[in-house]
C-alpha cells in the first residue's frame, strides 16, 4: 500500500493507491495519523482514494478513524475519486455524511 | 460442468490478498463483468477478514484456520453456451474459532464487538448487499460458516 501526502494552502493531501484490507491498514494508519500531527494546524484535509484498486470495509474503520483525529485538530475531511465499489461502500456506511465526497483534480500531488 | 475447489489457510492478516484474488480466479469461467468480481472479492474478504480478526482474536494464529470452498455451476453447457458464459458460484467459508452470540444482532447494520480497533459493523452488511444469497451458521466454541452466493454473468458491464 502506498500513501503519499502533499501539503500546501492549508490543505493536507493524502493520497493513497493498492489494496486497503485488514493487513495492509496497519502500515498506512501510522503514516496518515503521523502526516495528520505534522500538520495539525492545517485546514482541511482531501483522501484521494482514485488509485485504491481493492477496499473492503476495513477502509471505512479507517477513513472514520482518520475523521476523528483531524476533528480533534478542528481539520475538515473530504474524500475524492472513489471507484464504483468503493463508492457503493461509503455510501451504504455513510461515511459521506461526515467526509463529503469532492470532486477535486488530483494536481496537489 | 460444476466445478469445485477448496482451500485451507492459516487465519493471518496477509493471506487475505491471496484468498479473495483465488476466488475471482476460480469464478472467472463464468465470464464476470468487473463490477460482479469486485463485488465477489469484496465479500470474500470480509468473511475471511471476519475470521481473522474475530474467530480467532484469542488464539495463536499458526493454528488457526479457515477453509474456503467454492462450487461454480455454467447456466448453459458446451455449444450453448458459446461466448456467452453466465453461472452461479456458491462460497463456504469456515471458521473453528469462538463463535457468535447472537448471530441476529451481528448481522445488523453498525453492530460491531470491536469499535475500539476501528472496526465499522459493516462486514455483514456488505457481504449481503455485494451477494445474491447469504447465511451464517454459528456455534459457540466451535465456529462459524458463512453461505454466500451469487448470479454472475447477468448484467451488462465491462467482462474482466
Ligand atoms: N467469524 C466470526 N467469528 C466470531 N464472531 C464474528 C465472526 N464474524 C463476525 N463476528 C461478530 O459479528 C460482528 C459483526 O461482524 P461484521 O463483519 O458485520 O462487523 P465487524 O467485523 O465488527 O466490522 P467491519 O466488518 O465493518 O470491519 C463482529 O463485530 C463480531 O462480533
Ligand atoms: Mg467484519
Amino acid at each position: 500500500m502506498k500513501l503519499i501526502t502533499r501539503f500546501s494552502d492549508g490543505t493536507l493531501a493524502v493520497k493513497l493507491e493498492g489494496e486497503i484490507d485488514e493487513h495492509s491498514v496497519i502500515d498506512i494508519r501510522r503514516r496518515a495519523d503521523e502526516a495528520i500531527e505534522a500538520h495539525a494546524f492545517a485546514d482541511r484535509a482531501i483522501f484521494y482514494l482514485g488509485g485504491v484498486s481493492f477496499m473492503d470495509s476495513t477502509g471505512i474503520g479507517f477513513l472514520i478513524g482518520r475523521y476523528k483525529k483531524l476533528r480533534r485538530f478542528g481539520i475538515r475531511a473530504y474524500i475524492s475519486g472513489p471507484d464504483p465499489t468503493a463508492d457503493k461502500i461509503l455510501t451504504m456506511s455513510g461515511v459521506y455524511t461526515l467526509i463529503p465526497k469532492i470532486n477535486d483534480e488530483e494536481d496537489r500531488l | 460442468m460444476k466445478n469445485y475447489m477448496r482451500m485451507e489457510l492459516s487465519a493471518i492478516g496477509s493471506n487475505e490478498g491471496f484468498a479473495r484474488s483465488t476466488v475471482a480466479a476460480f469464478a472467472l469461467p463464468l465470464n464476470p463483468s468487473l463490477a460482479e468480481l469486485s463485488d465477489l472479492k469484496t465479500a470474500v474478504s470480509e468473511a475471511v477478514t471476519n475470521c481473522i480478526v474475530h474467530a480467532y482474536a484469542s488464539s495463536p494464529a499458526e493454528s488457526s484456520l479457515v477453509v474456503i470452498e467454492c462450487e461454480t455451476e455454467p447456466f448453459l453447457e458446451g455449444e450453448d453456451a458459446g461466448n456467452e458464459g453466465g453461472g452461479i458460484i456458491h462460497i463456504r467459508v469456515r471458521d473453528y474459532g469462538c463463535g457468535i452470540d447472537d448471530v441476529g444482532k451481528a448481522l445488523q447494520p453498525f453492530y460491531t464487538t470491536k469499535e475500539d480497533e476501528e472496526r465499522s459493523g459493516m462486514g455483514f452488511t456488505i457481504m449481503q448487499t455485494f451477494m445474491d444469497g447469504f447465511k451464517v451458521e454459528s456455534e459457540k466454541g466451535v465456529g462459524t460458516t458463512v453461505f454466500m452466493s451469487k448470479k454472475i454473468g447477468l448484467k451488462d458491464g465491462v467482462d474482466a
